[in-house]
């Protein structure tokens, strides 16, 4: 079987899809864009390469997935575990780090410093794993970064106020470091090392009565008291095939913001605008128009029945209604972004806002609450702003005729998905299908798989262009 | 409720209407009416009104009007005031206006008008090139042209040709009506408090929707409220709003101008309806020529005005004195290029005499007026005290 | 990379001279008694001003060579630290830079003071706010206005004519008889406007020539070089007739060899895409900008910058028969001075006529005049015709709005999409 990869290198997250040579979609990797684009190519690929060995796992194991919640509920965890144990490893490099940064740093109190952060460090061990397991990170695409920053900031929230500022500065000189370093696993000593970790884990939920722990376990348990070690034993038979297989990957393209820095061939970068629409139309073939809002881009694509452009419009040189502004907002509020597509759902009404401009809204939003304006409504009404801007592009590119699909991470935002429908159906008719898939952020770099796997070449440099291996 | 209130409610509900419903009905009662939708600034209604027409004011959707499709058709860096236009033209807000004449004041406004063209809205729409000569047989020679061709394309809708003591009576009746204006503006020089900026300018531009003799009684009955005492004479700077031109001033930033301390005693709101100082002579043979021989010698002066003979900084600061202003107040709208590029001249010229002033910069949807209220708030407040101690 | 040596056309050494003369002329103007004229390039009246043996400046050339001379960032700086603002056309503010710093040409030179200010304005009501500037900065220098009026119904009637026949006569003839002190002598201006007759003859000629494929020349980059002359001082000189010869001699030369356009590093091999461009260019970064359209293998075979100083193609030649007449009907001929459904009509016209791929405009964001009303313009075309669109934005000479990789980024996504167009198309 031969395999191609697509990647989406976005200014505020990498992307990477494999298919396989019937065009069927074996495995996903995300990552945060770092300072360095070519680490976190490196890491979105190797997600969505593991992300593929499980897949094939699966496959293995089709009839119990289909028929038993309890087997797919085991397999969840073991792929959450496979995370965990990769967070975790990055964890200790960032202790460690962090122990070396507190020695450098300027501080009458040094050694009352060092204990302090050695302190939090510690608690934060437990917390962590704990959070990993209860929250089920694994699956929710969330980074090593925003877990780990926001559960540490809460900590320092509690500790005397001299020692904030060199508490964050030790952690912000130590992060990128980490963040930054790529590491090759071994699958198959991974995937056996979260098999023993889950192991523990169920015997120590095991050992405990029902009442201490929470009821959502109850049927982990009903589980794990019948199938768990003959599931177990299914698994280990499989591992040395599956992590030996070789996962060929014959073609890939890269794509997003960043693509000019993949080490990619010329000929295999594409831009963002044909592999979103390509992927957008690919899952959803109806589709005439597709909105991408990212981080640094809105894009208003149109695309024929075969899924290639037609016309597009990308938004002017300000960032004002892309992803960044909502990053800016979140700021402002002191929320974190996942937290602003439900506190906005909650509001009223709509606070007028008129500056969509990133540089004045910060403004105009402290005079709004000044007046007594209800932050959700204020943010209800940040979030129209730039669905209305993001409409305009859509007007710009000639309007919305069939049907319309919303890509790009801020298509995660549930405030803003509410916002485009109501603005598509008022604008351009109540019946108008509107697709937004559980996998948008993918679009581009599924969209660049394909192209990869047609080999749709777009040959753009005739003259030889360096190959960097 | 006092008298002068239930005027300026009526006047509200008419001037912010952006479905123009009032003229709308008058046209409805005969046949033969038209509406001409004219933008800012300057625009000889009197031709339409003896046409058996209303001419009517197209000035934007201000910040009661949501912008979707005005954004498709303008780039961030062009002001604002297209594109709530073409969002009312495409919502149909201007259905029923039979025609639109664009005053040569700008690019954006002349290019306006060729949108206006592509997308055939109304049964026409004339781009009047105001002549920038303002010589008789030359420039004079050319409105003349220019006015008799927006006269053809009315009759050509309606039939109607008018005659010289039609025109004549439309002359006459917005003589009355700018001198009215001007009547007000004078008892305003003495008891700014009676009347506010803002509620002026919703009473001027209510009478951009209605005929002309019922603005003049409207008019009539203002200035007979205003002879009597009204609101407290409290402690304010006198000042000069100067600058804001075509695209309107939210009716919130007038109304933070004055909260912050300040009262207006000129201004260049809606210009057009007292474009002309003086008289038009409304008993002549050539009433035609006697609009545009007031337009060549009797305008106001504008940016979109060329004023080589009688610079335009020169007679704001005749105004300022005329006025017995404390200071002036530049409004501009955004990537404005006409006021803009004023700014910088009259400024030069307020600092050589004296007079206080200070700008900023506005679109016709901002929505926030802390910072402006809090820089004129100071503005006003270092007048005061400048003049405690001198 | 081993750079190709580029070798200098003929024409180009010529023009290089000649730009050389034009400024060793302006730098000895006031020693040899001639006057100086500040004017205008849309609808310039550079015929009457050779008329009247006066010389003419145009403070926009000025501005674009600053820029393309990284100058204009700090003069546009010193402007707006005077209260211009930031939102107003950088020609304004970078001429009036300009000034505050000893209005030192971007040759180093130093631009002599005018002896008489002519407002002609064609196409751009910026035009006029720009010398009411201009002549507070020069008190007591005689000023004259010629208002040209607009083609707002499409069409240059025969009143439009007279206006400004009236104004020409009343006005600007005797001021500028005045400060020449030179009568004026129609005879001589039909003398030149019959040399300027055979300028656009051949210009006309040369922008046609892109009807080849390939286009042996880049229509637009390559093209405001070959409009300098007779857009700036030129027109209605036998030199202009000698350099727009050769020129076109050249061209053709390269049309039987088959060969592509020039561009700054060499020949270009392959001709990928064809297009029609809407829009001036930028000019601080033009060299950059025009790569980024070489090295994708596009060439642009019709423009509309290169019609701000007359549309030829639509037929309009001087008549040296009606001198003034037709001066006139030479400033209401500017592309500028067309109204949007003539301007979408000319546009369409050249992207069927020169059989482009796509349609882009660079829309600039000084520029009120180009780019008000361009994405209707842009939508209208692309309904109209089925074109592939495209659409970019800067600045003329203001730096601050010129970001490379954004254009970049908006422009391979465009040739991409245009590629895969060509490809569904073959298959």
């Amino acid at each position: 079987m031969k395999y191609y990869l697509g990647i989406d290198l976005g200014s505020t997250t990498s992307k990477a899809v494999i298919i396989d040579e019937n065009e069927k979609l074996c495995g996903r990797g995300i990552t945060n864009t770092r300072a360095n684009y070519e680490v976190a190519a490196e890491i979105a690929k190797q997600q969505a390469i593991y992300n593929t060995r499980f897949t094939l796992l699966k496959e293995k194991f089709l009839k119990n997935l289909l028929h038993s919640s309890e087997f797919q509920k085991f397999f969840n965890d073991l792929e959450n575990t496979f995370q965990y144990i990769q967070f975790k490893d990055r964890w200790d490099k960032l202790k460690i780090e962090m122990m070396k940064q507190v020695s450098t740093l300027f501080f009458t109190e040094k050694e009352k410093l060092k204990n302090i952060l050695q302190n939090i460090l510690n608690e934060l061990d437990g917390e962590l794993k704990h959070k990993y397991f209860n929250e089920n990170l694994g699956a929710k695409n969330q980074f090593f970064r925003d877990i780990v920053s926001e559960v540490y900031n809460q900590k320092l929230e509690t500790t005397d106020k001299q020692y904030f500022e060199p508490l964050m500065n030790c952690f912000d000189k130590s992060i990128n470091f980490v963040e930054n370093e790529y590491v090759d696993y071994n699958f198959e000593d991974v995937l056996l090392q979260s098999i023993d970790i889950l192991q523990d884990h169920y015997e120590y939920l095991l050992s405990k009565d029902l009442d201490e722990i929470n009821t959502d376990f109850r049927t982990e348990l009903e589980i794990l008291s019948g199938n768990y070690k003959e599931w177990k034993e299914d698994v280990l038979s499989h591992i040395k095939n599956i992590s030996n297989q070789n996962i060929v990957i014959a073609n890939m393209v890269g794509t997003g913001y960043g693509r000019a820095l993949l080490p990619f061939p010329q000929d295999c970068i594409r831009s963002e605008i044909l592999c979103h629409a390509f992927g957008a139309h690919f899952i959803f073939p109806n589709t005439r128009t597709v909105l991408d809002i990212g981080g640094q881009d809105t894009k208003a694509i149109q695309v024929d029945k075969y899924g290639m452009v037609t016309s597009f419009h990308m938004n002017d040189r300000c960032a004002a209604g892309c992803g960044r502004y909502l990053g800016y907002i979140a700021n402002e509020f002191g929320f974190s972004l996942n937290e602003l597509g439900p506190m906005t759902l909650q509001a009223n009404r709509e606070t007028n806002i008129c500056s969509t401009c990133t540089v004045f809204a910060g403004a105009e939003v402290r005079e709004l609450l000044n007046m007594g304006e209800k932050k959700e409504d204020i943010l209800a009404g940040l979030h129209k702003a730039i669905v209305s801007r993001a409409m305009s592009l859509i007007a710009r590119s000639g309007g919305v005729f069939n049907e319309f699909t919303f890509t790009g991470g801020v298509a995660r935002n549930q405030a803003i998905v509410k916002y485009v429908s109501e603005f598509v159906r008022k604008n351009y008719g109540e019946d108008i299908k509107i697709n937004i898939h559980t996998d948008s952020i993918f679009m581009g770099s599924l969209g660049g798989a394909l192209f990869a796997k047609r080999n749709l070449n777009v040959s753009l440099n005739s003259k030889p262009e360096k190959i960097k291996n | 409720m006092e008298k002068l209130n239930q005027i300026i409610q009526t006047c509200a509900a008419i001037a912010y209407d952006i479905n123009y419903t009032y003229s709308k009905n008058w046209k409805s009662k005969s046949k033969d009416r038209v509406l001409v939708g004219h933008f800012p600034i300057y625009f000889p209604r009197e031709i339409v009104w003896a046409c058996n027409g209303l001419a009517i004011g197209i000035l934007g959707g201000n910040d009661y009007k949501e912008v979707v499709k005005g954004d498709a058709y303008y780039q961030s860096y062009i002001c604002h005031i297209p594109r709530s236009i073409i969002d009312l033209a495409l919502d149909g807000h201007f259905n029923g206006i039979d025609g639109f004449v664009f005053s040569s004041i700008c690019d954006v406004m002349r290019n306006l008008s060729g949108v206006f063209q592509i997308h055939n809205i109304g049964k026409f729409s004339k781009y009047l090139d105001y002549p920038q000569n303002f010589k008789k047989e030359i420039g004079g020679e050319f409105l003349k042209r220019e006015l008799e061709d927006i006269i053809q394309k009315i009759t050509a809708i309606n039939g109607i040709r008018p005659d010289i003591k039609s025109l004549n009576n439309a002359i006459k009746l917005y003589n009355y009506n700018r001198s009215l204006l001007f009547e007000i503006y004078d008892i305003r020089q003495k008891y700014p408090w009676r009347l506010e900026a803002h509620e002026l300018y919703t009473i001027i531009r209510a009478g951009l929707y209605m005929p002309v003799d019922e603005h003049n009684k409207i008019l009539e009955n203002v200035i007979e409220e205003i002879q009597k005492d009204r609101n407290q004479p409290v402690d304010k700077v006198r000042v000069i709003v100067w600058g804001a031109f075509c695209e309107q001033l939210p009716i919130n930033l007038i109304k933070s101008i004055e909260l912050a301390g300040c009262f207006v005693v000129d201004d260049d709101f809606l210009l057009g309806s007292r474009w002309i100082l003086g008289k038009i002579e409304d008993n002549t043979d050539d009433p035609l020529g006697a609009i545009v021989e007031a337009y060549l010698q009797k305008s106001i002066f504008s940016t979109s005005v060329y004023d080589v003979n009688n610079p335009k900084e020169k007679r704001l600061v005749e105004l300022a004195k005329k006025r017995n202003a404390d200071g002036v107040i530049f409004v501009a709208p955004s990537f404005c290029d006409p006021a803009l590029l004023d700014i910088p001249l009259c400024q030069k010229e307020c600092e050589k005499n004296n007079i206080r002033f200070v700008f900023f910069q506005y679109s016709e949807n901002t929505g926030q007026f802390k910072p402006i209220k809090e820089q004129i708030g100071a503005f006003a407040d270092s007048i005061k005290l400048w003049e405690g101690v001198s | 990379m081993n750079k190709p040596e580029v070798k200098k056309d003929k024409s180009m050494i010529l023009q290089k001279e000649m730009i050389a003369k034009q400024f060793q002329d302006l730098a000895t103007a006031k020693e040899k008694g001639k006057k100086i004229v500040y004017t205008f390039v849309p609808g310039n009246l550079s015929e009457l001003i050779h008329a009247f043996d006066m010389i003419p400046v145009y403070p926009e050339i000025n501005a674009l060579q600053s820029g393309m001379r990284k100058k204009s960032g700090s003069f546009i700086k010193d402007a707006e630290k005077i209260g211009y603002s930031e939102d107003i056309c950088t020609y304004v503010k970078c001429d009036i830079g300009m000034m505050l710093n000893g209005n030192i040409g971007p040759y180093g030179e130093k631009i002599p003071p005018p002896d008489l200010l002519l407002l002609s304005y064609t196409g751009c009501f910026t035009f006029m706010k720009w010398f009411e500037n201009l002549e507070r900065l020069y008190p007591g220098v005689p000023v004259v206005m010629i208002h040209t009026p607009y083609q707002e119904a499409g069409k240059i009637t025969p009143e439009m004519v007279e206006y400004m026949v009236k104004q020409l006569r009343d006005d600007v003839i005797p001021a500028m008889e005045k400060v020449s002190g030179v009568k004026y002598n129609e005879d001589k201006l039909k003398q030149i406007l019959s040399y300027a007759r055979e300028t656009q003859e051949l210009i006309h000629q040369i922008f046609e020539t892109p009807k080849n494929i390939p286009s042996p020349i880049d229509a637009y980059f390559a093209g405001v070089y070959y409009i300098g002359p007779i857009n700036t001082g030129f027109r209605g000189t036998p030199e202009a007739v000698e350099y727009y010869k050769l020129l076109l001699e050249e061209i053709n030369e390269r049309i039987k060899l088959g060969l592509g356009p020039v561009t700054p590093e060499g020949e270009m091999s392959e001709e990928k895409f064809r297009l029609v461009v809407e829009g001036p260019p930028n000019w601080t970064s033009f060299r950059e900008f025009w790569k980024l359209f070489y090295d994708m293998g596009a060439v642009i075979v019709a423009s509309s910058y290169t019609k701000v100083g007359g549309l030829y193609d639509l037929g309009f030649r001087h008549n040296p028969e009606k001198p003034l007449e037709s001066l006139a009907e030479y400033c209401m001929n500017c592309y500028t001075n067309f109204n949007l459904p003539q301007r979408i009509e000319i546009l369409k016209k050249y992207i069927t006529d020169f059989k482009a791929d796509g349609f882009l405009i660079h829309s600039i964001k000084s520029c009120n005049s180009f780019s008000a009303g361009q994405l209707g313009m842009m939508r209208k075309i692309e309904h109209d015709l089925g074109i592939p669109v495209g659409f970019i934005e800067s600045d003329l000479v203001d730096p601050r709005y010129f970001s490379y990789s954004n254009i970049k980024n908006r422009l391979e996504s465009f040739f991409q999409m245009l590629s895969q167009r060509k490809m569904l198309v073959n298959q």
